[in-house]
């Protein structure tokens, strides 16, 4: 029953990383293979602040994700700058600096990490898995509700429209570098809570856990569930979450696996398994008008 | 005489950067397509290096058939992957790329088995020593192969019908198709190059460091970009000496002790700095 729990802990910060890097590259079309990055430098910042520092988990979880946010603005400067396939170039560039600087420099621990991080306490008491759980599923709901809420709202219509045409956008009186600076702001932060949370359920945390391979997975998540929608994100992270645990095969060839997946559905399936404009999606919406 | 000493590794490791990086940005040039999977090549021409070198005993034979191999299975990616997604966005064939990349990278783990290789060669080419410097054979054989290379690309670039077709290709591929050059037939070629020039890297890394393994290409493949962003897009002149420049940086970065993080980070910071400041590299043209 442990193991099934850690499963759903997993799936439910893979769904909020899915989610967020969703909001930047499906809503608002900046392609990022640095993800992990940030998954890492909120992961860092709540252990540095609680391990280190001594602060209480519950001012460093907000701290975090601020913290996050911040340094994700301060990423998003390159792409008001360099555009498409060279902003790539330039988040899996980042992606190896921040690796290294959490490697290579001492306060970070080094390549052994930093040990000891404390589960959070509640009602007096520390969590159990259980507790956990519920508590990290709990944000996974928290991160869907707010991004459905927030794809109502006009930030959805200028991310859509960055994506589509930047100039366009702009002759349409949308400010261009204010609003990527938003989706790299919004997707920073919920990455860095995943970090977080992550960070506090292992009690240690790698530098080699948020490495390039990672970064790569998030984007397999959401290529493979859909681009561009919350519903195709959730089930890309439940499905590369579970997949391995049940398939042994799966566990062996992980990253031959991936690989495939985002060949084979970028050339077939652009839409991914739910994406707006695959099959699967087509086919659920005729079910649901009953003819 | 540790700048001799350094000069030396300069030029050793901005051969191998070369080599990689001209496929790159031959490729680059034409289709304006990232070819990470590009770095897979490589790993695959250093094992099927090893592989014939130790089944035929002969190193020619197996670095020349290894880079025709690879540089066959480029046009593959080429043919049956790359063509078919060129008039999507731009961002689809280099997430597709990476994919490709990442799969090869595992396929020869399966096949070969995680562990590093040794490459058991030794070659009849004599070490010069003078008072206080050394020149190994494999150093030798790096500087030869990519001399004899780049002179040979040279002439086949700027004085064949080929080398028009490929500058032509790049230039404007529609209209190069117009004017009678068969456009599918020109860029396979210039994957059928770049891949075997990748392959022969592979190859020669393999052998100076005497140990060929799944991810060797990991690093090299975005170090490659490195090279390519630093010498401006589609620029062979610039790829040629961006890469001794990058590889200058690294050693001379390395041997002063005052720099803080490891090698493989200064070529991507590098990197970093000039997309946003200098998109256009060193050498490239503006951006169409």
């Amino acid at each position: 029953m442990g193991y099934l729990m850690t499963l759903g802990i997993f799936a439910s910060i893979y769904t909020i990383l899915a989610i967020s890097l969703n909001i930047l590259t499906g809503y608002a079309g900046q392609v990022s293979l640095g993800h992990a990055a940030l998954f890492g430098i909120g992961a860092y910042t709540s252990a540095v602040l609680t391990v280190n520092l001594g602060f209480n988990y519950w001012l460093a979880l907000p701290l975090s994700i601020v913290v996050t946010a911040l340094v994700g603005a301060l990423l998003g400067l390159p792409s008001l700058r360099v555009h498409s396939d060279f902003l790539v170039l330039v988040t899996i560039g980042t992606n190896f600096v921040v690796v290294a600087l959490f490697k290579y420099t001492p306060f970070f621990g080094g390549p052994y990490g930093i040990m000891g991080i404390p589960r959070p306490m509640l009602f007096g008491k520390t969590m159990d898995t259980f507790a956990y759980f519920l508590y990290a599923v709990g944000w996974a709901i928290f991160t869907i509700l707010f991004t459905y809420w927030m794809s109502k709202k006009y930030i959805r219509t200028a991310f859509e429209a960055i994506k589509e045409d930047e100039e366009a956008a702009e002759a349409m009186t949308i400010s261009v570098p204010r609003f990527k600076i938003y989706a790299f702001a919004i997707s920073a932060a919920f990455a860095g809570l995943a970090g977080s949370l992550w960070a506090h359920y292992m009690g240690v945390i790698f530098p080699d856990n948020f490495s390039f391979s990672k970064s790569i997975e998030i984007m397999t998540m959401i290529v493979l569930g859909g681009m561009g929608t919350i519903r195709g994100a959730v089930l890309g992270a439940v499905l590369l979450v579970f997949l391995p645990e049940y398939l042994r095969f799966v566990s062996d060839y992980r990253m031959l696996i991936y690989g495939l997946i985002i060949v084979f559905t970028m050339l077939f399936m652009p839409s991914g398994l739910l994406g707006d404009r695959s099959i699967t999606w087509k086919w659920t919406k005729l079910l649901k008008k009953g003819d | 005489m540790e700048l001799f000493q350094n000069s030396l590794n300069v030029l050793v490791l901005g051969s191998i950067y070369v080599l990689i990086a001209i496929g790159l940005s031959m490729i680059y040039g034409i289709l304006r397509v990232l070819h990470i999977a590009h770095a897979g090549i490589y790993t695959l021409g250093a094992f099927l290096s090893l592989s014939f070198f130790l089944a035929t005993g002969s190193f020619w034979i197996s670095l020349i058939l290894s880079a025709v191999i690879s540089g066959l299975v480029g046009v593959l990616i080429y043919r049956y992957v790359y063509y078919y997604v060129l008039k999507e966005k731009r961002i689809v064939p280099l997430i597709i790329s990476v994919g490709l990349f990442i799969t090869m990278q595992d396929l020869y783990r399966i096949v070969y088995g995680p562990y590093k290789h040794p490459f058991p060669l030794s070659i009849p080419i004599p070490s010069i020593r003078g008072g206080s410097f050394y020149i190994s054979p494999f150093q030798m054989l790096i500087l030869i192969i990519t001399g004899s290379i780049l002179v040979v690309l040279y002439f086949l670039l700027n004085k064949t019908r080929v080398g028009v077709g490929l500058k032509a290709c790049a230039n404007d591929p529609q209209m190069a198709a117009a004017v009678g050059i068969n456009t599918k037939l020109t860029i396979s070629l210039a994957f059928f190059i770049g891949s075997a020039l990748a392959a022969i890297a592979g190859t020669l890394v393999g052998v100076y460091h005497n140990n060929v393994y799944p991810t060797m290409g990991s690093m090299v493949s975005y170090k490659a970009f490195v090279v390519v962003v630093l010498g401006g897009f589609g620029s062979l002149k610039g790829s040629v000496v961006a890469g001794f420049l990058l590889a200058a940086a690294e050693v001379f970065l390395v041997a002063w002790k005052g720099f803080f993080l490891p090698r493989d980070t200064i070529g991507f910071l590098i990197m970093i700095l000039f997309l946003i400041f200098l998109p256009n590299g060193l050498f490239g043209k503006e951006e169409r």
